[in-house]
């Protein structure tokens, strides 16, 4: 079925079966490869981009139930908090192998929206869903915080 | 492994004088290359000038998370005099004569924690010798001489002169750079050691350009998935793919030819997961694996209460467990280590396009590029210099990449044999595909019989290991099996690093149930789980201090002892050591492995019954010099998360044959939640650098496990959750 899906700003018509994970979608129609697939169970966040600035997984949102949505992939951040969070990524150089953390980056700046000063506790548990098998875990909550010190000035 | 330092070579120097690019390398010949007109191809270079002035490190090892991007190139740039922003990197192509590991002898490919380890040496030179000729350039078309220039962030300056090195490339690529160019004294260094050298990989890696093998696109590449064998050793009878070509994009399944899994062609991912699902497949099961993770249990336990099939320290086993007997206090406790999945966050996965010349191009995140190149070969009958292997970002190993049978590339290759080859095939595994697929860190188990005279001494130490070898029946064979003993089963046991009177130590290998695979620090995994639980076991039956009782048995004078000493006194300093917060309670752990040496102190609070909650880790590490401080403080900080993580509640199990657990939800990984805060030290040492890849990683367990048992159970059988231990 062709659908037609607003991401990062622009309109593109896509041909795919309902049910198709948009995951895939990104991945291999759209050939945004920022996005990343991990578990495909919506178990490790790797894949996680945004509906109307909220974050989702990717591989368990289903093509047919995004067509009126705003989709933001990792290639497509602009926000404050997203300048902010990248910045602070790079201070603390949180990552390692690398491949969770378009999913990190995706989480913290849906987290830093919506709850500019989270505590530590908060950020736990926003960031609950997102593995990282490099644990690289200590730097992304130091990290989430700098960001939130970042927007404050 | 030691290598002796005339096997690493001298210098060579060359040039691609057409192209004004000053190449310089290091050859294991010793011989110098000619200057002019020399053959580049032969040289391996580590650093390339463009004439702009564009300096950029040929990276021999790839990159994981572990750092060899930042920390092969820190190096180059130190020598050369250039600052971290103004080099760029690459990866180095697949040549195994060139860019072979010198930890590994022949082969091209990182393991081991040794990419700092043997190239700190090579890439410094090559650093060295590119400075040393354009100074020596510079030199000439001022006509001031050497010793009145210097080479600082880029520019050369001298004789009231002042230029950047771009503008003397071409004439130093008419030199023959110097043999033996003189290395900075540790006291001039301005990037190694420096803590805030950032990582070269940050930027791509946070705004989605980086690029994994899982990442490759092509327009007209075919993605396969296979569908294998839930039992080891199945094999391929039949398939039915009428349910399968209904899927959009589905182009066909085809048997491989190993007849170990039918491959699925799509055109896409979706697709080829999709048709994978409706595909049936009637399996030969004769020789397949039918034992249970039970039964395997049973085998260790019986290994280790029989007699030993190799006697490691070559003494007298009966006479020390009568003096053990003798002793006035016997401790004695048997270990269970489960299977245990690497899970690199990418899921495998590699890439093989043919070339106009009828050769194939590899991509692939790959970590022993000289194995897949000779076993494409081989399987595409394709020539040697044919095969080009395209090494991109891995997304995680921790050992996983690195297999001695190559088995994702040959499935691969096999995948691709079977078509045409106009069109890329692009294999992609599953996490499914990743935890069931094999390749564990073996099971193993261990029996410790300990006796105290009545000062509280050990009289004794009697210690049985049983567990599948890793190396046996592969081509690493040769590396560490001696006298049939597989030294990765039994490495920080024997040797160990601890003065312990009267140790007997023996191992049994069991057959294999699966296929097993070195996991981010190999045999260290267990043995020092092990080695730290007994000591404390021990100190606290003795009724003495945990870590004064270690500091007694490392009190000789070798450096293995001395720097053990260290990272344990550290560690205990600054994680305040017998005055943890009031409520808590604390255990510690260190060992020796790949050369490094490192110190934990975790401290929990709750208990094993009402819920534990890691508070804080204190670590220590000597890694000889640290090259980049916060690249190694990054890499303790994931060493340890993925020590606690697996420890905590992680297991492979099997039953009849087939693989129980099948994706995140039942190999739960470390969340952000299970650890408080990780605190690393780093010993200020002037050895040769080691690595920290792996070393953070076997003290974690045991430190976590001491902690528990301050105030509840000991833990001998993993993971801790299935021992009964809570986590808040
Ligand atoms: S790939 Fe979507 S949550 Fe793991
Ligand atoms: S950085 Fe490797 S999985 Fe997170």
């Amino acid at each position: 079925m062709a659908i037609s899906l607003k991401l990062n700003g622009q309109t593109h018509k896509v041909d795919a079966e309902p049910g198709t994970p948009l995951l895939w979608v990104i991945r291999d129609e759209l050939k945004l490869t920022g996005t990343k697939f991990g578990c495909g169970v919506a178990s490790c966040g790797a894949c996680t981009v945004h509906l109307d600035g909220e974050p989702v997984r990717s591989c368990q949102t289903f093509i047919e139930d995004v067509e009126d949505a705003e989709i933001t992939t990792i290639e497509g951040l602009k926000s404050t908090p997203a300048q902010a969070v990248q910045q602070a990524w790079t201070e603390l150089d949180v990552v390692q192998c690398g491949y969770c953390q378009s999913g990190q980056i995706m989480s913290a700046v849906g987290l830093l929206s919506e709850n500019a000063k989270p505590t530590l506790e908060e950020i736990d548990d926003y960031m609950d869903g997102n593995a990282c098998r490099c644990a690289t875990y200590q730097r992304i909550r130091s990290a989430i915080v700098r960001a939130s010190e970042i927007m404050e000035a | 492994m030691s290598v002796s330092t005339s096997r690493r070579g001298f210098l060579k120097g060359a040039a691609a004088s057409a192209a004004a690019v000053l190449v310089i390398g290091v050859a294991p010949s010793g011989v110098m290359a000619a200057a002019n007109g020399a053959d580049t191809t032969m040289l391996n270079p580590f650093v390339k000038i463009a004439a702009d002035g564009t300096v950029t490190a040929i990276v021999k090892h790839f990159e994981k998370g572990q750092g060899p991007a930042t920390g092969l190139t820190t190096l180059i740039a130190e020598e050369l005099g250039v600052s971290m922003d103004a080099i760029e990197y690459e990866f180095a192509p697949s040549n195994p004569k060139l860019y072979n590991n010198t930890a590994f002898g022949p082969i091209q490919g990182t393991g081991g924690s040794t990419a700092m380890f043997n190239s700190f040496k090579q890439y410094r030179q090559a650093g060295a010798a590119a400075r040393e000729v354009l100074l020596q350039a510079a030199s000439l078309a001022w006509d001031v001489p050497v010793a009145e220039l210097k080479l600082e962030d880029g520019v050369i300056s001298g004789g009231g002169n002042k230029a950047p090195i771009g503008e003397f490339v071409a004439a130093a690529s008419k030199l023959t750079a110097p043999e033996n160019p003189r290395l900075k004294d540790p006291s001039e260094f301005k990037l190694i050691g420096n803590a805030s050298v950032r990582r070269k990989d940050t930027p791509p890696k946070i705004n989605g350009t980086a690029k994994y093998a899982m990442d490759i696109q092509f327009d007209n590449q075919m993605v396969v998935t296979i569908k294998r064998a839930t039992r080891k050793g199945a094999t391929v009878i039949s398939f039915d793919d009428s349910a399968a070509k209904p899927v959009k994009g589905f182009i066909r399944a085809a048997t491989l030819p190993n007849k170990a899994g039918v491959a699925v062609y799509a055109e896409n991912t979706w697709a080829s997961l999709q048709a994978r699902e409706a595909l049936e497949v009637t399996w030969d099961n004769s020789a397949a694996e039918s034992r249970s993770s039970e039964d395997v249990y049973k085998e260790l336990m019986a290994a280790v209460n029989t007699e030993p099939e190799y006697n490691l320290t070559k003494n007298d086993q009966a006479e020390i467990a009568g003096a053990i007997e003798k002793a006035d206090k016997v401790v004695e406790e048997t270990f269970y280590f489960p299977l245990l999945a690497h899970a690199p966050m990418e899921p495998l996965t590699c890439t093989i396009e043919a070339t106009d010349d009828g050769g194939v191009i590899l991509h692939d995140g790959c970590q022993m590029p000289t194995s897949p190149h000779a076993a494409l070969a081989q399987i595409l009958q394709v020539p040697m210099d044919k095969v080009q292997v395209n090494t991109m970002f891995a997304g995680g190993s921790f050992g996983r990449r690195a297999t001695p049978t190559v088995d994702y590339q040959v499935e691969a290759a096999l995948a691709f044999v079977m078509t045409d080859r106009r069109r890329p095939v692009k294999l992609v595994w599953s996490r499914e595909d990743d935890i069931t697929g094999g390749y564990y860190r073996p099971a193993f188990a261990h029996k410790v019989r300990v006796g105290l005279d009545a000062d509280g001494n050990i009289a004794g130490w009697d210690h049985r290991v049983a567990g599948q070898s890793i190396s046996k029946g592969t081509p690493f064979e040769a590396f560490s099996v001696h006298d049939g003993v597989d030294h990765l089963s039994v490495e920080g046991v024997t040797p160990t690093s601890y003065s312990i009177p009267g140790m007997f130590a023996g191992l049994t290998d069991i057959k294999p149930a699966t296929t097993v695979l070195w996991w981010r620090s190999v045999g260290h995994t267990h043995t020092a789980y092990v080695m730290e639980a007994m000591m404390d076991a021990v100190a606290t039956a003795a009724g003495r201090d945990p870590v004064e009782f270690r500091l007694a048995h490392l009190a000789g004078d070798t450096p293995d002892q001395k720097r053990l000493t260290g990272v344990l006194k550290l560690a205990a300093e600054k994680g305040n050591w017998g005055k943890g917060a009031e409520g808590r309670s604390q255990g510690v752990a260190v060992h020796k492995s790949f050369g490094s040496y490192v110190a934990e102190v975790v401290e929990i609070s709750g208990d094993a019954e009402n819920g534990v909650k890691i508070e804080k880790v204190t670590c220590a590490v000597d890694c000889g010099i640290p090259v980049n401080p916060d690249v190694i403080k990054a890499q303790m900080e994931g060493g340890i998360g993925y020590g606690l993580g697996h420890a905590m509640r992680d297991e492979i199990t099997l039953e009849n044959g087939e693989v129980v657990q099948q994706n995140f939800p039942d190999y739960e990984p470390l969340r952000i939640g299970d650890i408080g805060e990780i605190e690393t030290h780093i010993v200020l040492s002037t050895e040769a650098p080691t690595g920290v890849g792996e070393p953070g990683t076997p003290p974690s367990a045991p430190a976590l496990a001491n902690a528990i048992a301050a105030k509840g159970p000991r833990v001998t059988e993993l993971p801790m959750t299935k021992a009964g231990v809570t986590f808040a």
